[in-house]
């Protein structure tokens, strides 16, 4: 009698989370089926898998779209950006964390404070304030945007990160005649690995989707990242029609971060859920 | 041990607040003058009117009408999404079998892009070549709804897919709330002869009460904004009669499309206001003594 109704148990709960893994999983499935197939397909044989595998698809949005373009742009906001936030943020995280001076807790608050806000708030000193510096579609003024908003977050993980680690390697190295800058990179900075991996998954994942702020310092298409570009490219198709080639564009972007986030998934979800938490 | 530390401190720190200090505060000082002001293009000049954008706020239909769907998101968002968060959270922790397969699987559309996901499922709800309303067909409903088309349905159907997106990522929050209460308590209550429902809302909902206070602010932060699937799933007009706006499209449009610089930031301000009042007035209605254990 308790074994029957534990297996009934097991059996509605298998149900119930199946439905759910096929509410996530079907519409990602269709639209991969999708990309290979030709327009016609689309609209009038929507359940049927491809007759023959269109590659072209991926040809057309890959160049005639500049999915390809919008790739690289990323590539070169992103690599840069993520580098320069974590070496300034845990430069910055080190000295709050592990040094007593006057304004220490002023410094720390100040940039607890960028929390805060709501970037809408930010949107048009900003634009004005990256024309100005002359700096309105360029990679570099994106750059700068990216590291700067994602530096309150970082500096208050890290220090947290770096407030944890023992002093005793730090007092070795000095007896052993390192000087203050060796201490931080050969010592401290190799011990707040894990940190920097999880603040490193985090921003990364911030910077590669953002939107709001391409949307607004970048107005010049050549110069467009992907979430933008893809959202330009699917403004246009209301009169070019080439759904197919979108589909493909789409299943360019999602299948390499499915493939990434399969690899690393256990970094990401804690990276993302500690992320949100505790900001 | 520290005696040339200012050597190290000012070049440490110097690059962080100099980054922050020029890009993160200076404009959100500046806003602070911006939204007292009327700034008509970058051609211009800002000029100080006082509170007249506030006052041009108040009787605004659009600003209203934002709101409102603001308000219907802070409402539903944080029961459906959470609701089916906690929900699936508990069916996935009672030792079923592929649970990693689902808790990777739930996860991954908080990974995607937002603009990703948008047009994904504007695909899904296209009324030709979508796949819900060849479904929808299928099964005999001859006529369906034009889902983003329709102004009484548009808005709906952006909230169904936020929460597609982000019931995971609640879940998997719950899940490590979960598994910080002792097993000793449910094999306790497992011995007392305890049903799975008595189970999850006398033992697992109350301990897990810290979580689901954090949760819910930031689930509350995010029906605020919803910038990124509104602004895609519509192509940037805010659904059929405005009918999907929320206050921060309406301000991005004021400042983007028509340069009222001093009037989105003035909407810019009462959005940031609403959302701290709002955050405040969620930690002081959830507080509760707090279970040690």
């Amino acid at each position: 009698m308790v074994n029957q109704e534990s297996r009934l148990n097991s059996l509605i709960t298998q149900l119930i989370l199946g439905i759910w893994a096929i509410a996530v999983i079907f519409p990602m499935l269709w639209m991969i089926f999708s990309s290979f197939k030709t327009d016609q397909e689309l609209f009038f044989s929507p359940w049927a898998a491809p007759k023959e595998l269109q590659w072209d698809n991926f040809a057309r949005a890959w160049t005639n779209a500049h999915v390809g373009d919008f790739f690289f742009n990323t590539l070169l906001v992103v690599i840069p950006a993520l580098l320069l936030t974590l070496i300034i943020s845990a430069m910055a995280a080190y000295v709050l964390a592990r040094f007593e001076f006057l304004g220490n807790r002023a410094v720390f608050y100040l940039f607890l404070a960028g929390m805060l806000f709501p970037v809408f708030l930010a949107l048009v000193p900003l634009f004005s304030l990256v024309n100005n510096l002359g700096l309105l579609n360029t990679f570099v003024g994106l750059i700068l945007v990216y590291v700067a908003y994602s530096l309150p977050f970082t500096i208050f993980f890290l220090t947290g990160f770096f407030k944890t680690l023992p002093s005793e390697l730090e007092e070795a190295a000095i007896i052993d005649g390192a000087n203050e800058y060796q201490v931080f990179f050969r010592v401290m900075l190799p011990l707040a690995a894990p940190g920097l991996i999880s603040m490193g998954i985090f921003n990364f994942l911030g910077m590669w989707n953002q939107y709001i702020l391409p949307l607004v310092l970048v107005t010049k298409e050549e110069k467009y990242v992907l979430s933008q570009g893809l959202y330009f490219m699917l403004a246009k198709q209301f009169y070019q029609n080439d759904w197919s080639a979108l589909f493909a564009a789409l299943t360019i972007i999602m299948v390499p971060t499915l493939i990434v986030y399969i690899i690393f998934q256990k970094q990401i979800q804690s990276g993302l859920t500690t992320g949100a938490l505790k900001g | 041990m520290h005696r040339q530390k200012y050597r190290l401190i000012i070049p440490f720190l110097a690059p962080a607040l100099i980054l922050y200090g020029t890009f993160v505060l200076y404009p959100y000082i500046q806003a602070m003058y911006i939204a007292f002001t009327s700034w008509k293009g970058l051609r211009k000049a800002p000029r100080f009117v006082g509170l007249d954008n506030f006052q041009k706020l108040l009787s605004d239909d659009h600003f209203w009408n934002a709101l409102y769907h603001n308000a219907i998101y802070v409402i539903t968002l944080p029961i459906l999404t959470l609701g089916l968060a906690l929900f699936l959270a508990f069916m996935i922790t009672q030792k079923v079998r592929f649970s990693s397969f689902y808790r990777v699987t739930f996860f991954f559309p908080q990974v995607m892009s937002v603009v990703a996901i948008g047009i994904l499922w504007s695909f899904v709800y296209h009324p030709s070549i979508g796949i819900l309303n060849s479904f929808l067909k299928l099964i005999g409903i001859g006529n369906p709804p034009v889902w983003l088309g329709d102004p009484h349905t548009a808005l709906g159907a952006i909230a169904a897919v936020t929460v597609w997106q982000a019931a995971g990522f609640y879940m998997v929050i719950f899940m490590a709330g979960m598994q910080s209460i002792p097993s000793s308590y449910y094999e306790a209550a497992a011995l007392d002869g305890a049903k799975r429902g008595d189970i999850f809302f006398k033992i697992t909902l109350p301990l897990l009460w810290e979580t689901t206070r954090s949760a819910l602010v930031f689930i509350v932060i995010n029906a605020m904004n919803m910038f990124g699937i509104t602004f895609t799933m519509t192509i940037g007009e805010a659904g059929p009669d405005l009918s999907t706006d929320v206050l921060s499209t309406l301000l991005y449009r004021e400042a983007f499309t028509h340069s009222r610089f001093g009037y989105s930031t003035a909407i810019a301000m009462a959005y940031f206001i609403i959302v701290m009042f709002l955050s405040f007035v969620l930690m002081r209605l959830t507080r509760r003594q707090t279970i040690e254990f």
